[in-house]
């Protein structure tokens, strides 16, 4: 997953720390979501040259979307994780796009959408794929649960 | 006396005998009896001797797998050990081409006082091109230098801190570096994009360019030394309705495949902010 989270199509990447932290979420008993995003954020927007609000805002947004399915759709996961790591994925785009315009990058809006949004897009959801059962088995180790059959 | 005498002859009468058979064995008379015996001993030999291998293998055999298993896992060790060897070797190698080339370069460049560093990470962002560093502020690298490879221009350092830097590479969306074309002689402004493409703007529509014009930094601005080479020139656009050509740049450098890169360490870049004049409403 690392691997593919560095192999671009067009100008788009898989963000790792995105699907995770939406697969994360997404298990009902993990109270830990929100320090995860928290933390992920900082790390990324340490790393990063976007203000570090960015990412993070982006990650607790995420996970926020999260924990609103788990209490009402949280039955259908694949659905779950489909949505959560869509709505993700276009919140982080559009909150950093705004900020590089407003710290006066000439980002053209369309063109970031169109070569780096829709494909990170697709990679995302590619990779939110494996990532559900590996944080479900994850949750379910980390936490005891008894798995229903 | 008579035991003496019978003696003798039985020794004589062996003699003679035996005397007499070897004389007809030398001269060929018993080589039929001979060869059957020969060939009655070879066969009983052969079977003894298959007997006994096919014994012998069956009672040393387990030792001789449990040795056997020994030595493969052995061997197989040592193979593993010496691909690791030969990887590594041919990461050496690599790298060591990389610096023969960056020491090249800084030999044919000698007017700059360069730091090497590798690449060790680079932004997370898509809507960024930005390169981590392992030089920082502790080996003497600030904000504004420029950073090379042997094969060109990659960008500035952006941040940095004690033990690593932050460089913008010229494919930066919100990048812009002054340029001239070799060629025409003209000036003109490289900008990067979000797909990593170089684009060059501001070219006079008066100014006949060609595609494979050799586009190198003007100096202009003091963001970069002069003269630091960075492409060339693809696919002109020339609109008579627009104040100015546009053109693509092909740059000389694989940005996707940076590790090791220059630091310029002996340029100070100029801010030209106060000089530029406030524009009045």
């Amino acid at each position: 997953m690392a691997i593919a989270s560095r192999v671009p199509i067009l100008g788009g990447y898989a963000d790792l720390m995105l699907v995770a932290l939406a697969a994360w979420s997404l298990q009902k008993r993990v109270e830990t979501a929100w320090h995860w995003a928290i933390f992920g954020g900082l790390l990324v927007g340490w790393t990063s040259a976007l203000p570090w609000v960015v990412p993070l805002s982006g990650y607790l947004l995420t996970v926020a979307f999260a924990r609103l399915l788990v209490r009402s759709i949280w039955q259908a996961p694949l659905l779950g994780i489909f949505a959560v790591v869509f709505a993700g994925t276009l919140g982080g785009h559009i909150i950093a796009i705004l900020t590089l315009r407003l710290f006066g990058s000439p980002l053209v809006i369309s063109d970031a959408l169109s070569t780096v949004t829709l494909p990170s897009l697709f990679l995302n959801l590619l990779l939110a794929l494996p990532a559900y059962p590996i944080f479900r088995d994850l949750a379910v180790w980390v936490y005891d649960i008894e798995v229903e059959e | 006396m008579k035991e003496i005498f019978s003696r003798s002859l039985q020794t004589t009468i062996i003699f003679f005998v035996v005397g007499g058979i070897l004389a007809l064995a030398l001269g060929g008379f018993f080589s039929s009896t001979s060869d059957w015996f020969g060939n009655s001993l070879v066969s009983i030999q052969e079977w003894v001797s298959t007997r006994y291998i096919v014994v012998r293998d069956l009672v040393s055999a387990p030792s001789d797998v449990v040795s056997l298993q020994q030595r493969n896992a052995q061997l197989e060790s040592e193979i593993s050990g010496l691909q690791t060897q030969v990887i590594q070797l041919q990461q050496q190698l690599t790298d060591t081409q990389v610096l023969a080339a960056l020491v090249d370069f800084s030999q044919t460049n000698p007017e700059s006082v360069y730091k090497a560093a590798s690449v060790i990470g680079r932004d997370p962002s898509p809507f960024l091109h930005y390169i981590i560093i392992n030089v920082g502020s502790n080996d003497g690298v600030r904000s504004g230098m420029p950073v090379v490879t042997n094969q060109g221009l990659i960008g500035r350092v952006s941040a940095v801190i004690a033990d690593a830097a932050r460089v913008q590479l010229v494919t930066d969306p919100s990048a812009a570096v002054n340029v001239r074309l070799q060629n025409a002689d003209t000036d003109a402004v490289l900008i990067g994009s979000v797909t990593g493409d170089l684009g060059l703007e501001m070219i006079s529509q008066d100014i006949e360019v060609q595609d494979g014009d050799v586009v190198l930094t003007s100096g202009l601005g003091g963001d970069y030394p002069p003269d630091l080479l960075v492409g060339q020139l693809l696919n002109l656009r020339k609109r008579d309705y627009e104040l100015f050509q546009q053109a693509s740049v092909q740059s000389t450098v694989d940005f996707s495949r940076l590790e090791i890169v220059l630091v310029i360490m002996n340029f100070k870049p100029v801010d030209i902010t106060p000089l530029i004049p406030e524009t009045t409403p």
